[in-house]
């Protein structure tokens, strides 16, 4: 038997983050991790610390995104600080490029509406023409029209900000136990323990962090978590010198040098691999977008499934029937990593989610469906 | 460094390795042919301007890019040589002009 104050269930991002919260204020923590064999969205994400077009419609979603955003700065120099490994956060802004008149006046109307859902914490954005974003960003070309520019906008890398999380668990004394996939919770309020090969972890909270294993996880818990794949692609290119300053909704350049082109979306059940007319796709509006990229090398393309829920927001959510089970699962595992290390960890501790979470509650489930 | 295999056919092409002619048996790759020609790193890295030289030779490794009739960052152990190619080293990240 070992005891902890909380068994973590899942090592991705927002497994790691929420447990690494949890060490870091001197909490025993466990991260069972279910293995290779897992879908592992962390590993396949696009790295944006995004904010504009987040929440529409939701303005807690808007405040709990850019409150991360926000938040992201600190997180990522504290880790490098604890375990030496640089997150590569940026946040210089980021635009999203619209390629019609109607695209740009959609996306007008968006953002004034976030502005408006915003309330007194003042989203700050403009809506730039095809001069004003070439400004920005030289290597746009003629077909796009214009752009959404916030400063909040801005990207990391995944997997070094997976690596320092599980880095920096460690260091909090903190446990990772790989190849650790989950069948059974012993659960009662506030009393949970998990058997893996052997070994007994039981502890007094538990957070299910494992993505679209939460699904299953939740209902051994009394969580209903509706979460289902939503499979993205992308295409990844040669390393070449610094061409965009910032982030694209679509297209960004990371700190090495490469270019990543994603931001697609579709329902393709478990499978994880890209297809042809995706990749196509993709290729054909970012070369629209940025003609030099007409002679960049692809060097790989990749999918992989994110975690959505029926209606894209985050689920927070604590078991009424077993206190002490919380369950945290969204699909922006790198923008909110640093709200889930920094607040929802001890949200945990503290055995219950504050009001300003209460919109991400799995209630808004809890209605039938039309016939 | 490098030694040719006793059964290496007797033709030769000729290619220009780092603006320098020189003769490397048909088949032969890019990447060997700039082995044969120096013992030297063969390209910086993008990231921190490390030296480095073709490794795997057979397409995993991406040690051996280089620049093949003027397109930067091709893996030299995949591209076959061919009559008059030009390959130069690749210094750095590929520059992009906009």
């Amino acid at each position: 038997m070992a005891d902890f104050d909380a068994i973590v269930v899942g090592g991705g991002l927002v497994g790691t983050a929420v447990a690494y919260g949890l060490a870091r204020r001197g909490r025993k923590a466990v991260v069972l991790d279910e293995g290779d064999i897992a879908h592992r969205a962390s590993r396949g994400n696009f790295g944006l610390v995004w904010v504009q077009s987040k929440g529409f419609g939701v303005p807690e979603y808007q405040r709990w995104t850019r409150r991360s955003s926000e938040d992201w700065g600190a997180f990522s120099a504290q880790l490098q600080k604890e375990t030496g490994i640089a997150s590569g956060h940026e946040r210089p802004g980021g635009v999203t490029l619209c390629l019609t008149e109607e695209e740009l006046d959609k996306r007008r109307r968006m953002m004034a509406q976030l502005h408006l859902e915003a309330g007194e914490t003042n989203f700050e954005y403009e809506i730039l023409d095809h001069a004003q974003t070439k400004k920005l960003i030289p290597a746009i070309g003629p077909q796009v029209v214009g752009a959404s520019y916030t400063r909040y906008d801005g990207a990391a890398n995944p997997l070094y900000t997976l690596r320092a999380l599980h880095a920096a668990l460690l260091q909090h004394g903190g446990r990772y136990v790989p190849n650790a996939r989950v069948e059974h919770i012993n659960a009662a309020p506030n009393q949970f323990s998990i058997t893996i090969n052997g070994t007994t972890y039981a502890a007094p909270r538990l957070v299910l962090g494992a993505g679209l294993g939460n699904k299953a996880l939740g209902e051994k818990v009394g969580l209903n978590v509706p979460v289902r794949p939503v499979r993205g692609q992308i295409i990844v290119t040669e390393r070449v010198a610094p061409v965009l300053p910032m982030p694209t909704l679509m297209i960004r350049q990371t700190v090495e040098g490469t270019i990543m082109i994603g931001e697609s979306r579709e329902d393709a059940g478990w499978i994880d691999t890209t297809t042809p007319e995706i990749v196509h796709t993709l290729a054909e509006r970012a070369v629209k977008t940025f003609p030099f990229l007409r002679d960049v090398r692809i060097v790989r393309t990749w999918a992989a499934l994110r975690v959505m829920a029926p209606d894209g927001l985050p689920i927070y959510e604590q078991s009424r029937d077993f206190p002490g089970a919380f369950v945290c699962t969204c699909h922006s595992g790198v923008t909110l990593a640093a709200a889930h290390a920094l607040h929802y960890a001890q949200y945990v501790i503290d055995g219950a989610l504050p009001p300003e979470l209460a919109r991400f509650s799995t209630r808004r489930f809890d209605v039938q469906a039309a016939a | 460094m490098f030694k040719l295999l006793p059964d290496t056919p007797s033709e030769r092409v000729t290619v220009l390795v780092d603006d320098v002619t020189v003769q490397v048996p048909p088949g032969y790759t890019a990447a060997a042919a700039m082995l044969m020609n120096t013992d030297e790193a063969t390209r910086t890295t993008a990231t921190s301007n490390q030296p480095r030289a073709p490794y795997c030779m057979m397409g995993v490794c991406f040690e051996c890019l280089m620049e093949i009739n003027g397109v930067p960052n091709q893996q030299g152990c995949l591209v076959i040589v061919s009559e008059g190619m030009r390959i130069n080293r690749q210094q750095g990240k590929r520059e992009i002009n906009v």
